[in-house]
């Protein structure tokens, strides 16, 4: 696909001479040191992009580390929309010495590099376009302060792609604008430096294909990332209680709820409708949040892997005693600390299990950040609803990265608040068995604690209880109990959001859920242009699985299952619900690799698979 | 309790008998002493008029933690996970501030297993009473040591224990609780006025009440038995609390006696048995509970008290209505709002 991808009339001619113009199509990768301050370089460089309309995509591949080690950006520009990550490098920007030659010699035939002069990189190859910059001096046109040189020097390199790429140099201004909108001296001196990077790129030659030209498919869009998407579905799910343990990589869900509760959620008086708590570890965090929902609260909190094992007592007894709380988990890799800074979608077995004995959760899956919203938003309505602990599981690359979205949609449904009795309901009713399935959905009625009603009280506990929430060990009670648990799950698959099935009668399926979403889309149409393999594609969006999932394994020959964790772990909760005969059309199609899941991986392994099957 | 005279029932001031406040009928062992806490509780609560559906009992797992059954069956009750009660009572006080919460542990709960919730407890100052129901031992995995037992002190096992107790009170006047006391079961007057006292106190009220375990922890050699504890406790002051609504007769000669204000207007008078104590030091009850320690003493009273300190709930200038039951237009920013979010994101 070294061939243009521009969106209507691609222009044949050939700056370099060597290849045909790629316009709207390509990535870039900044290869940098932790710490050295490239993050916004790398933000007005995507919104630069952005704002001539191309969609953009953008990934930090960053060590767990705060500086000093090696760390990349890529930036992915794609006329078609393609957001995966995209391993193939189109233009390297070479700032860090320490993996600059490793870097260019990864690199396909035809690549450009923009280098930090000193390297000295051009006689490595000869077969890429070289493009060496004096950053040093570029940078020091615009200060003298070695501190703020450090960072022009990566604005200087913003400039130069604009002029190399054909990024219009004010939609760049523009982003810097916006970048430093409250430093007024800092964005004077970021706009200088990108001026000195565009000047200098002047006296270079272009050799290589690559262009960006303005489009018109970014209009309206917002750019955001995953964490601060969730939390704003939180905030607009009228949260009240939020409590946390730092953790990479949800600290920033949590920081970013914090930061709009406290624009949005303050009256004039100085006074909060939220509480938000540190708590002193991810245990005391998850118990706040059952003591909260059990006394009525909106409740949340927001951990990744290591912090999710330590909520695994309490989120038992959540399901147990059927409380409601809402846990997202922005999944990192695992096991143990693993790769802090790394992506997966590792914990949804143990989330979907998490507790001993027969626990099951109710998982929201998003895929991509407007869902974190939507599916944020309402991953409260279903806990209440449900009365149970509520996951929902995003990961680094959705959570971290930023993307485009549409903007999100007003919640149009009141809020779901659930079985809940009122004063006045037991008057009417003379009382209530906390645990009985009146409805015979599996969901009981329950009081809020301080309901000023002497038959509102109950005792809630972790041990066999009946119906009316007393102690029990009777083998009738306990399987009971069980059994309505059972039923309750039943209830969710019904009202949690269903896959989204694009089935055009094609004998392969492919299901996925999450963030590995952007990389089936990408390689269906791989599948489809370089091998005519048609497939037919379900992403899904919560567990216990909605009735279509069932349907759709039915329908298909066979269903590769793409996941980025190692052990198909979606699968196997799959095979489990499906039963051995359809269970036997499931291919797990399982890869980890730490970095975000890409369509040539995909496409390689199921067209590998159909050929030899 | 039959009477022979048909006298009307006497109710607190709130109308309600005794019996309002009573729990369902205990299962632990006869004698046990988390069974006289729960009594006293009960009558706390009856004598303080507090209306039962207002208060939240929260426990976390062992003997100790099963009273939260036999006491106030009225009220909202959660029995936790073992040494987690800490972190679901705050949940609780921040969904509803407007909820009375008494947490009951064990020395196991608390001092071992929950050492870890039970510290921060203490340094956030939540608003509850938090009782802890000291025998020194496991009682209901059949007396192992706890964490609070005394060096040397035996189990019933023959085991001897070598390792130096947690003195939970010095950790939680070290730590900030606001109020800290320890008292026996066995000593009606004194816990049933720190009891009171403390349910008037708006902050960490933490109580440690020896509490033996006539099972596994009331033998010859046990520092933790009721022959013990009644031999060897001591007294700091006696008390009286001084319900806000009640006149104040003036009992004791002026210098001997020193009432602390709490924050209901209700008063807990110190008789002094202790020249000069005062409990609003912090750092003079320190060192008195280091050499009551050093002296192996048993020392109860009311140790530490700071009215003056705010709570976590003050700290979060939370609305007065509880965070549990505000409307959906209190908490559901407007479709304005998300649209001025959304275009900073454009
Ligand atoms: C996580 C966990 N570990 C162990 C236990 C077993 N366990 C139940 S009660 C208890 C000790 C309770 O001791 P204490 O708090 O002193 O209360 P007591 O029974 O003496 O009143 C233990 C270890 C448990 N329930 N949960
Ligand atoms: S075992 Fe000990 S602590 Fe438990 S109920 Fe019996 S006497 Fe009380």
């Amino acid at each position: 696909m070294s061939e243009s991808m521009a969106a209507g009339d691609g222009d044949p001619s050939s700056p370099g001479g060597a290849r045909a113009a790629v316009v709207n199509d390509l990535s870039i990768q900044v290869a940098t040191v932790n710490g050295s301050g490239s993050q916004s370089a790398n933000t007005v460089l995507l919104r630069a992009i952005f704002q001539m309309g191309v969609p953009v995509s953008g990934k930090n591949l960053f060590p767990s580390n705060i500086a000093g080690l090696p760390t990349w950006y890529t930036l992915r520009a794609s006329a078609r929309g393609y957001v995966a990550r995209k391993p193939e490098v189109d233009v390297l920007v070479a700032m860090n010495p320490e993996t600059a030659r490793e870097d260019v010699a990864g690199l396909a035939a035809g690549a450009a590099v923009v280098y930090d002069e000193p390297l000295g990189l051009s006689s490595l190859r000869t077969d890429l376009a070289f493009y060496p910059v004096p950053f040093d001096r570029l940078a020091g046109q615009v200060s003298s302060d070695a501190r703020v040189k450090k960072l022009l020097r990566n604005m200087a390199y913003v400039g130069v792609l604009a002029r190399l790429l054909e990024i219009e140099l004010p939609e760049v201004e523009r982003a810097i604008a916006r970048q430093f909108a409250k430093k007024a001296k800092a964005a004077e001196l970021n706009v200088a430096a990108a001026r000195a990077g565009f000047e200098h790129a002047g006296q270079l030659r272009k050799q290589d294909p690559f262009t960006i030209r303005r489009l018109d498919l970014t209009r309206g869009k917002l750019i955001v990332d995953g964490n601060a998407a969730c939390a704003l579905g939180a905030l607009f799910a009228g949260v009240t209680v939020v409590t946390w343990y730092p953790i990479t990589p949800s600290s920033s869900l949590v920081e970013s709820l914090t930061r709009y509760l406290q624009r949005t959620r303050v009256g004039e008086d100085g006074r909060a409708t939220f509480a938000v708590v540190q708590a002193e570890d991810e245990l005391a965090a998850m118990g706040m949040v059952i003591g909260a929902g059990w006394a009525g609260a909106r409740a949340m909190t927001a951990t990744s892997g290591p912090g999710l094992s330590l909520m695994a007592e309490f989120a038992g007894l959540g399901y147990f005693a059927e409380v409601p709380a809402v846990v997202f988990d922005v999944q990192r890799v695992g096991p143990s600390t693993g790769l802090p800074t790394r992506t997966s979608q590792g914990d949804v077995l143990s989330a979907a299990l998490l507790s001993h004995g027969d626990t099951q959760h109710v998982l929201l899956l998003p895929a991509a950040v407007e869902e974190c919203f939507t599916l944020g938003a309402q991953a409260f309505d279903l806990a209440e609803r449900l009365q149970t602990p509520v996951f929902v599981l995003t990961d680094l690359d959705l959570g971290m990265n930023v993307w485009m979205s549409d903007p999100f949609p007003y919640p149009e449904r009141p809020l779901d608040r659930g079985k809940v009795l009122s004063k006045e309901d037991l008057e009417r009713l003379g009382g209530f068995a906390r645990y009985r399935d009146v409805d015979g959905d599996g969901i009981a009625w329950r009081t809020l604690p301080g309901t000023d009603h002497p038959k509102a009280a109950y005792f809630t506990r972790g041990t066999g209880h009946d119906d009316e929430a007393r102690y029990s060990e009777r083998a009738e009670d306990w399987e009971r109990n069980l059994l309505r648990l059972r039923r309750k799950l039943d209830t969710a698959r019904g009202l949690v959001p269903p896959p989204v099935t694009d089935d055009r009668g094609a004998e392969v399926g492919i299901i996925a859920y999450g963030s590995s979403h952007h990389a089936v889309v990408e390689a269906r149409d791989q599948l489809a242009e370089e091998r005519g393999l048609a497939t037919d594609y379900q992403r899904l969006r919560a567990y216990p699985f909605p009735e279509e999932v069932r349907a759709f394994v039915a329908r298909h020959a066979r269903v590769y299952v793409v996941e980025q964790n190692r052990d198909a772990q979606l699968a196997t909760l799959l095979r489990g619900d499906l039963g051995p005969e359809l269970a036997a059309r499931v291919r797990p199609l399982a890869r980890i690799t730490g970095l975000p899941l890409d369509a040539r991986t995909l496409t390689g392994a199921i067209g590998a698979a159909e050929e030899g099957r | 309790m039959a009477d022979s005279t048909p006298a009307a029932p006497r109710a607190n001031r709130l109308g309600l008998p005794l019996a309002e406040y009573r729990g369902g009928k205990s299962t632990l062992c006869a004698g046990c002493g988390h069974n006289a806490i729960s009594e006293r509780l009960v009558d706390a609560f009856y004598e303080l008029g507090i209306p039962p559906e207002r208060v939240v009992k929260l426990s976390g797992i062992g003997c100790s933690s099963k009273s939260p059954a036999y006491f106030l069956s009225r009220a909202h009750a959660f029995n936790a996970l073992h040494g987690r009660m800490p972190s679901v009572a705050t949940g609780a006080l921040l969904a509803n501030q407007g909820l009375t919460a008494v947490g009951v542990s064990g020395d196991g709960d608390t001092a071992s297993i929950g050492v870890g919730q039970f510290v921060h407890l203490m340094r956030r100052n939540l608003p509850i009473v938090y009782v802890v129901e000291d025998n020194g031992v496991y009682g209901l995995t059949k007396g192992q040591f706890s964490a609070t037992a005394d060096v040397g002190s035996r189990a019933k096992s023959g085991a001897v224990n070598e390792l130096p107790p947690i003195d939970t009170c010095a950790l939680a006047v070290e730590l900030g609780a606001t109020f800290v006391a320890r008292s026996f079961s066995g000593d009606k007057r004194q816990l049933s006025a720190l009891l009171k006292a403390a349910l008037a106190h708006r902050g960490t009220s933490m109580l440690d009440v020896l509490s033996p375990c006539v099972t596994f922890n009331d033998h010859e050699g046990s520092t933790k038995s009721f022959a013990y504890v009644k031999e060897h406790a001591e007294a700091l002051e006696e008390l009286s609390f001084v319900p806000a609504r009640e006149d104040i007769a003036v009992e004791y000669a002026p210098g001997t006696s020193l009432d602390v204000e709490l924050h209901d207007g209700s008063r807990l008078r110190l008789s002094k048995l202790e020249e000069g104590y005062d409990p609003r030091d912090r750092i003079r009850a320190l060192t008195r509970l280091a050499t009551a320690q050093q002296r192996g003493e048993v020392l109860t009273g009311l140790f530490y008290v700071n009215t003056g300190a705010p709570t976590l709930l003050d700290q979060l200038a939370l609305v007065d209505a509880p965070l549990a039951t505000l409307p959906e237009r209190a908490t559901r920013p407007s479709r304005e709002v998300l649209e001025t979010l959304l275009a900073e994101l454009r």
